[in-house]
């Protein structure tokens, strides 16, 4: 119960449970196309479950929340709120083009064994790192990169909030990600590190879950250029996932890297 | 010389554009529901790339119109976008009003709307295949897109038509070159 406490008072890495990596995380847009109108809010929910889109488990954390406007600038979300199975917060959109909005995962696990000889966990951020004994002993530390994603577009959209950051795993949309129409193919591009990421393997499976007997999940793996395309068979939320391990770490003490990312993309009908 | 005369020939016996016109009626079918507003429209010639020639009619709430309830005022534009493939074709990129394409909407029944061929927007419209599309999306309601194809200019009168099963009724295009 103590360990569990600690995890989730950890301030920079609080949006995970530590069996995270089984359950999938999204954000939930209200709505992704917008016309013009001084009306112009989405509302977005944020959460971790095992079902697509349902909020049955816990919610994520806003600490990383950052969203890019189509200036590039950032934009502040408003009415944040988290509550027990999901996080929500208001986005104004006031200038037209497309926006990002990222839910940012990083941090540092590690595991030692202290000098009672008991084995312990710990994770956090790399200036907290000095959290761990010096006499602590055969210290394994991993790093972790991910990032939840959502787009929404007001009028015409343009591409200013989608430029890469070249950190981690990154989806370059190739076609405008609030351009998705069932029956219609769109691609995309993954980058590691601001390279094309080769060979990756995605996921994409439409949300729903609970009202039909099968995944129905989209396996595609990116060609040289990191690229890959998705058909869309029907309007609806869609979940796109890819994620990487045993990647080179970018913290010296860190062993290896785990990369992740997460996209909520809605495709409207004809 | 036998070539030229040909060409001379072929010249005179196409069609000419600028002489040619087009009617569009289009028909809003009368809908008994408890809860009934006049739809959003578009209406737009498409290219054989999908792309718009030509925005014909745009039918929305221009004015602003107050929430019953709320008593908050709503732009009418705000749900443009559920003319979902106007708005990505064409809508987003525009400047609202246009001036002879956009209004306010109209009720049920058969609404005629002309053009000259010596006229915008058809004397902008190259020799070509094209598609007049119609769109409609009725608040608490339904959506549908009809679209009629056509070739441009028209080489004799042409009666062209599409029905809708929904929320359009009748499309019929007679075209006059």
């Amino acid at each position: 119960m103590n360990n569990l406490l600690k995890w989730t008072a950890a301030a920079a890495f609080a949006c995970l449970p530590l069996a995270a990596s089984a359950h999938k995380m999204f954000l939930v847009p209200s709505t992704t196309v917008l016309s013009d109108g001084d009306d112009a809010w989405v509302t977005f929910d944020a959460a971790v479950s095992n079902d697509l889109f349902y909020f049955n488990h816990h919610a994520i954390a806003l600490d990383g929340l950052a969203i890019t406007g189509p200036d590039g600038a950032p934009v502040a979300a408003e009415n944040p709120h988290t509550g027990k199975w999901r996080s929500e917060f208001d986005l104004h959109l006031t200038k037209p083009g497309t926006y990002r909005v990222s839910i940012a995962n990083e941090g540092l696990f590690a595991s030692y064994v202290d000098a009672k000889g008991e084995k312990k966990r710990w994770r956090g951020s790399v200036d907290k790192l000095g959290e761990i004994p010096a006499d602590a002993k055969d210290v394994q530390v991993s790093e972790s990169q991910g990032s939840v994603n959502a787009f929404v577009t007001l009028g015409k959209p343009n591409d200013t909030a989608l430029k890469p950051a070249n950190k981690g795993l990154e989806l370059v949309p190739v076609t405008a990600p609030n351009d998705l129409f069932a029956g219609e193919a769109a691609k995309f591009r993954f980058l590691i590190d601001g390279k094309p990421a080769k060979d990756l393997k995605v996921s994409v499976i439409p949300g729903g879950t609970r009202y039909r007997d099968q995944l129905n999940e989209i396996a595609v793996t990116t060609d040289a250029n990191g690229e890959f395309a998705v058909t869309w068979p029907t309007a609806g939320l869609y979940w796109l996932n890819a994620s990487l391990d045993k990647q080179k770490p970018t913290v010296a003490k860190a062993k290896e890297r785990r990369l992740n990312y997460v996209a909520t993309l809605e495709v409207l009908p004809q | 010389m036998r070539r030229h005369a040909f060409a001379l020939a072929a010249a005179l016996a196409a069609p000419s554009a600028f002489a040619a016109s087009a009617q569009l009626t289009l028909e809003l079918p009368k809908l008994e529901v408890s809860e009934y507003h006049r739809p959003y429209v578009a209406v737009w010639i498409e290219r054989e790339d999908r792309s718009v020639a030509a925005n014909l009619a745009v039918w929305y709430q221009n004015k602003d119109g107050k929430d019953a309830k709320s008593g908050k005022a709503e732009p009418g534009s705000k749900w443009l976008s559920d003319l979902r493939q106007w708005w990505r074709r064409s809508g987003r990129e525009q400047t609202l009003p246009i001036d002879g394409v956009s209004g306010a909407t109209r009720p049920a029944g058969q609404h005629q709307l002309k053009f000259e061929g010596d006229k915008a927007p058809l004397s902008t419209l190259a020799p070509g295949s094209y598609k007049l599309v119609v769109e409609v999306a009725r608040e608490v309601g339904g959506h549908e897109l009809v679209s009629v194809p056509f070739a441009w200019p028209p080489a004799s009168p042409q009666h062209l038509s599409a029905q809708g099963e929904h929320e359009i009724g009748a499309v019929r295009l007679d075209l006059d070159p």
